[in-house]
């Protein structure tokens, strides 16, 4: 028997899935309706302080292998932002995501999450096209720490951080992060991009540059959540450019509790969930592995498995694609 | 370029992505907002855009010539579906444009309605392809005097329609689905929110929880009355509700 449930520290998820912030989660309906697509759960549009209207448009643009966006963090402020939650956490679990400028912003914005019931918090540390937010605080171990301290401090529920891969210390702000107290780490946002038209010989975005997500970041976050893995005692929550039940695996091989998806929202549409839960399933099952924390991991040469299990499922995996072709 | 109106244009552009009608494209002018736009014209090698001169990006856009540039994404959004018998379109205002595609491609009866004679837009196109044509105007100046709405009662009297098919400002459009209601027949309607990324990610276009870009632009009669913020309330880019009413 195969149990697709996932915890991360504290908390225990049904599904191991969950919606990435900034998909689908700017209203309280929207993220009612990805919780019954087979997500664990739904991180919430980065809320700040006060209403954003976030960049001028273009501030989505499609790439090869992905996409690239500066929304800028549009959100109707905390205040507001309650009412939305009022209508998605009777329907299932809602992480909070939060971006502020310092230490007291961040710490008053989680307790409101926390008053509006949301079951974590996740500290927007890495959005990499928000001047004075985002990745420019979430750089510096030092303001890290003190960001996640604050927030500790503020709250009970769980305390999360996203990082960005736009660092060459993820290492150290990992670790900055379970120094502090911090619950979990979510690796990774977006990487810094920009697309240019030929044609008009300008940058695309109207902010310029933007994040790259989909499936070319792919192989970025599973390297950083393997690396995280090496050096952290604390949950890493696994998420960039996951799109089917293999880069989940993967993932969850890197070092992974649970993974959250975004852009295949939009690639493979809402479905996306039940298709990786039951790929991941069926996997776990052929492959022996009876709970995702008996997977998490599994990469690291400590962990990993035998010669000769590996020799097995490999040669498996060759046999199903002779049989396909 | 074809003038419609005295503040519409037609721009067409080379372009051979398949497009289906009542799909729309993200247009972007360098400098300016990038606005979603219904695809009035489609052809194997071109596409269209008919855009009325309301805003700042669309008024730049009616300043560009033939040869100028224009960067178009897309094509994203449902579409109509032409497959559901005997078929009225409705178009209000420049709203007319996103369903004339669905006018050459079905052939059906249809009504192009606007304020005055000065406002009816791409009428000889649509004559050209509508087994029956009628206009509709607020003043009388053209064709029968009244709104879609009201024309289009008229029209189902004389004939069995199985489905409506409209795009227009959203009191047209919802006045529209209780007259469907009440004759009992099906149909699809186009429908406009604020957009930021087009292609179905970002969320915050949504009616209650369809995203109109990817979900719609066009939603039927199963769909509509799950709709409970049509012609009641929509987003500001911040995500804050507004009320329409």
């Amino acid at each position: 028997m195969v149990s697709l449930i996932a915890k991360v520290g504290a908390l225990s998820f049904d599904k191991p899935g969950m919606v990435a912030s900034g998909i689908m989660d700017e209203t309280g309906q929207s993220m009612v309706r990805m919780l019954g697509c087979g997500a664990g759960a739904v991180v919430s549009k980065s809320v700040g302080m006060k209403p954003n209207e976030g960049h001028a448009n273009p501030c989505f643009t499609e790439t090869e292998g992905g996409m690239v966006n500066a929304m800028g963090l549009p959100n109707p402020g905390i205040e507001l932002f309650e009412e939305e939650m009022k209508v998605a956490v009777p329907h299932g679990k809602i992480i909070g995501s939060i971006y502020g400028s310092g230490p007291e912003e961040f710490g008053a914005l989680a307790g409101k999450m926390e008053d509006y019931g949301a079951c974590a918090v996740e500290l927007n540390l890495s959005c990499p096209h928000a001047k004075g937010y985002g990745m420019e605080v979430g750089t510096d171990p030092r303001m890290v720490r003190d960001i996640v301290s604050a927030v500790k401090s503020a709250v009970d529920i769980p305390v999360w951080a996203k990082l960005t891969p736009n660092s060459h210390i993820l290492a150290d702000i990992g670790m900055a992060v379970q120094e502090a107290g911090g619950d979990a780490v979510v690796a990774v946002n977006t990487l810094k991009a920009m697309v240019i038209s030929p044609e008009f010989a300008r940058p695309v975005l109207s902010n310029r540059f933007g994040g790259l997500s989909g499936k070319v970041l792919k192989p970025v976050g599973v390297r950083a959540v393997y690396d995280l893995r090496t050096v952290l005692d604390i949950p890493i929550v696994g998420v960039g450019g996951i799109s089917t039940w293999r880069d989940a695996a993967e993932y969850i091989m890197a070092g992974a509790s649970a993974f959250q998806v975004g852009s295949a929202v939009l690639t493979e549409g809402p479905c996306v969930f039940e298709c990786i839960n039951e790929g991941l399933e069926a996997f776990m099952h052929d492959y022996g592995y009876g709970s995702v924390s008996a997977m998490e991991g599994a990469a690291h040469e400590r962990g990993g498995r035998s010669n000769r299990e590996c020799d097995r499922g490999v040669l498996r995996h060759q046999d199903v694609r002779v049989r396909m072709e | 370029m074809i003038e419609e109106s005295y503040d519409t244009k037609t721009f067409v552009f080379g372009w051979n992505e398949e497009v289906r009608p009542g799909q729309f494209v993200m247009v972007w002018v360098p400098g300016l907002d990038e606005i979603p736009m219904s695809v009035s014209g489609i052809n194997a090698r071109t596409k269209s855009i008919t855009v009325k001169a309301i805003g700042e990006a669309t008024r730049k856009i009616h300043e560009l010539g033939v040869g100028d540039r224009i960067r178009i994404r897309g094509p994203y959004g449902n579409g109509f579906d032409l497959s559901r018998g005997e078929m009225l379109v409705v178009g209000g205002g420049v709203g007319t444009a996103a369903v004339i595609p669905a006018i050459v491609q079905s052939g059906a009866d249809a009504i192009i309605a606007a304020r005055t004679k000065d406002d009816v837009i791409m009428d000889d196109l649509a004559r050209r392809y509508s087994k029956d044509l009628r206009i509709a105007t607020d003043d009388g100046s053209m064709g029968f005097h009244g709104n879609a709405v009201q024309l289009m009662k008229e029209m189902a009297a004389e004939k069995r329609y199985d489905c409506v098919l409209a795009c227009g400002p959203e009191v047209m459009l919802y006045f529209t689905y209780k007259a469907c209601q009440d004759l009992g027949i099906g149909c699809q309607l186009s429908m406009e929110r604020y957009m930021k990324c087009g292609a179905g990610i970002c969320g915050c276009c949504v009616m209650d929880d369809m995203r109109v870009c990817k979900d719609g632009p066009v939603f039927d009669e199963r769909q509509i009355p799950l709709l409970t913020e049509f012609w009641k309330s929509k987003r500001d880019p911040c995500g804050r509700i507004v009320s329409l009413r």
